[in-house]
């Protein structure tokens, strides 16, 4: 299968066999990563530009570490340092970019929708790292990669993701990747933080962590996003870890080798306890390392995509 | 000066008039609507095969000025109103300084008088600034012309405000028309709150912003007997209490907006700003709601809610994009092509909502092709298509939700006041 899209916006747009192309091709990334020498020529003399409009250390630097093993050159902006507090607009900041002859722009924003409006108006590649509330790609791609990794599949999974759904990007992009590839998705809050419609997009929706939890291979947990939204929107702190917080005592009462995902910054104690996060069915720290190979993956295939258009 | 159109069919619902006939107007007014009428000599229009209706009334209009002449002028927002066979308009009062003085009002009737290529009706502002907190003094504003008052954009939140607003206005005949939206159930949003915004990632807008407003409005206009419009009506649950309140003899009148009658929020799937306004795009359901009550006659009027913005203020972040499309060069066709194409209403039905409802409501003298009256008419090829082109649009502003739709129904003349206005 040849990868034909320009632009990586969301998982919504995807097809099955697409992500598995770009889990297939992750798996022999992985491998270069391995290596003592972990760099493969794969995108010399291409340019990646990470225009941040948000502050991120994990997904930069996975983004920069995968654009440099792949032997792109990269260059990193980030909103405070640009002309963007001088008042350009997006679409300005993008051409500009382009007249720089970048091949491919990596754009994380507050705006939902940010990512596709650079797209429509450039003909470089633009890869979503993140876009508001609405998806983040490359995590999910990552959290599923993980997932085949541990478990050898993901057809028939149970994956349950507990937290600020709401607000969740990486929820939402989980939740395509996921039911795609034929796993069945539960998505637990309390109900202020359930958004409306979600259970039409192909997840289960339930406010009971222990039920959602019963035959879980596997829980994604997801932090309160409070930079986001008024305080109202959110349930008090102790309330929620004692009600759906990530425990060793919740987790005594599931399956011995349920899988314990967390895309991060982990808040100890806010919705996962630290022996938890710390513990042996935690993979926060692998989800981190297969994050490069996933976003080699994806930044190679991008750039593809305009060869094989010519 | 005369002018004498042939053998068109002439619909005219004030006068259960779907006949062809000839009409002839003289020095700005209609004198004489009958087959075969021959004045040699005189400007003569061949309207074989044409609709000859009276020009719409549009009763929700922003033409920017004075303040964002780079939106819109009452110049360019009046020629887009001729080419959408619109020849009199009811301007929003949220210009800049807002029409809420004397003072201000006659302002602006300089501007219409000296800049204007259609009829311009005044809706002064309720409140001051249009904050909410002090009323404006609505006998002072009737003096100045106005023929409505509305906060729009804005609704009275103080309901003791609004009922004074209400009592005033009634004292003077002078509409209330209301904006329903309660800015804490709106919460910032900028998309119809559901399954779609949930997938977009947008904020949403709870139907229960408006209805709630709507259902508060209507139980004042009935508690003081007092006339109300509310405006723009874009849900279900609205188009409900509306229909309960007619049927109590409630004095409440209401529009809808065309995007309202056909575009639901899927419309908003690629992030569009042009289909972000406020009221946002509704589901499917809400659609067909609106265009049974505009056929059961729940809804009164259509208006364009023409609102021009920027492409610096549309071709941006979907959340930070302002609210709001153009309509004035759009509504008729609209029309014809989701209701009249459909069979949701006659073309007679059609004019009724889009001209001659209108006019009632704001007491104007509009919207009917009877003897006497002002001859202010468009003549329309109903079944000629045409394709909105950005290129083409004459509204100084381009952020038309319809940009390449296709629509049935091509204007071919504006008539306003007995002389040719469009094409120009």
């Amino acid at each position: 299968m040849l990868w034909t899209k320009k632009d990586l916006l969301g998982l919504e747009y995807l097809s099955k066999e697409e992500i598995e192309l770009i889990l297939e091709t992750a798996e022999s990334f992985k491998e270069v990563t391995t290596r003592e020498i972990k760099k493969v020529p794969a995108l010399r003399g291409k340019t990646v530009v990470n225009l941040f409009y948000e502050p991120s250390t994990r997904t930069r630097v996975s983004f920069e570490v995968a654009a440099k093993r792949l032997s792109a050159d990269v260059i990193n902006i980030a909103v405070e340092t640009s002309s963007v507090r001088k008042g350009e607009t997006l679409i300005d900041t993008g051409k500009n970019i382009q007249a720089l002859k970048a091949d491919i722009l990596v754009v994380r924003h507050n705006c939902s929708g940010a990512p596709a409006l650079l797209a429509r108006s450039l003909a470089i590649n633009v890869v979503n790292a993140g876009d508001g509330w609405h998806e983040h790609p490359t995590q999910a791609l990552l959290d599923i990669f993980t997932l085949k990794e541990k478990l050898g599949r993901i057809e028939g999974l149970r994956v349950v993701i507990v937290g600020d759904i709401a607000h969740s990007r990486v929820c939402r992009s989980n939740i395509w990747g996921l039911s795609k590839l034929g796993a069945k998705v539960t998505v637990c809050a309390p109900e202020m933080l359930i958004p409306p419609g979600i259970g039409e997009m192909g997840a289960a929706v339930t406010c009971d962590i222990d039920e959602a939890l019963k035959d879980a291979d596997a829980v994604n947990v997801l932090r309160m996003q409070f930079e986001r939204d008024e305080p109202t929107a959110f349930p008090e702190q102790l309330e929620y870890f004692k009600n759906y917080g990530i425990t060793e005592e919740r987790l005594k009462r599931v399956k011995r080798n349920i899988i314990v995902m967390h895309p991060g910054p982990i808040n100890r104690g806010v919705e996962i306890a630290s022996v938890v996060a710390d513990g042996q069915n935690s993979v926060i720290l692998e989800q981190v390392t297969n994050g490069i190979a996933v976003r080699m993956a994806v930044l190679f295939l991008v750039a593809q995509a305009n060869e094989a258009k010519g | 000066m005369k002018l004498l159109i042939k053998g068109g069919r002439v619909i005219d619902p004030a006068n259960n008039i779907d006949e062809v006939l000839d009409i002839l107007a003289e020095d700005g007014n209609i004198t004489r609507l009958a087959k075969d009428i021959d004045v040699p000599g005189e400007q003569t229009i061949e309207a074989a095969g044409k609709i000859v209706m009276p020009a719409l009334v549009d009763m929700h209009v922003h033409l920017r000025e004075p303040g964002r002449e780079d939106k819109e002028t009452i110049k360019s927002g009046t020629l887009a109103a001729l080419k959408g066979g619109v020849a009199s308009v009811l301007v929003m009062p949220n210009t800049e300084p807002a029409m809420d003085s004397a003072e201000n009002i006659r302002m602006l009737t300089g501007l219409i008088k000296n800049s204007s290529y259609a009829n311009v009706y005044i809706c002064g502002a309720i409140t001051k600034g249009r904050y909410g907190k002090e009323l404006t003094g609505i006998a002072k504003l009737k003096n100045e012309g106005v023929v409505a008052i509305s906060d729009d954009g804005a609704a009275v939140d103080n309901e003791e405000l609004l009922l004074k607003a209400l009592l005033e206005a009634k004292e003077h005949r002078l509409p209330a028309i209301c904006h329903c939206e309660d800015r804490k159930l709106s919460n910032k949003g900028v998309m119809n709150s559901g399954l779609i915004s949930t997938r977009l990632g947008l904020r949403g807008i709870s139907r229960e912003s408006e209805y709630k407003r709507v259902e508060r409005d209507v139980s004042l206009a009935e508690r003081i007997s007092s006339p109300i419009h509310i405006t723009h009506l874009s849900c279900k649950e609205s188009v409900e209490i509306i229909a309960r309140a007619k049927k109590k003899a409630v004095k409440v009148t209401c529009d809808s907006a065309p995007h309202y009658f056909s575009l639901s929020e899927e419309a908003l799937l690629d992030y569009d700003t042009n289909m972000k306004m406020n009221p946002p795009l509704r589901t499917k359901e809400d659609v067909t709601a609106i265009k049974q009550a505009l056929k059961d006659g729940t809804i009164d009027a259509i208006a364009s809610d023409h609102a021009p913005q920027t492409i610096n203020e549309k071709e941006i972040e979907f959340e930070r994009a302002e609210f709001g499309v153009i309509g004035l060069e759009t509504l008729l066709s609209v029309s014809i092509t989701e209701l009249v194409e459909t069979g949701i209403l006659s073309f007679s039905e059609l004019i009724k909502r889009a001209a001659l409802n209108p006019a009632k409501i704001l007491k104007i003298n509009k919207g009917t092709l009877s003897i006497g009256a002002d001859a202010d008419i468009a003549i329309i090829d109903p079944y000629k298509q045409w394709t909105v082109r950005k290129e083409e649009i004459v509204s100084r502003s381009k952020n038309s939700s319809f940009l390449g739709r296709q629509l049935k129904g091509v204007v071919e003349y504006t008539i306003v006041n007995g002389k040719i206005a469009y094409p120009f």
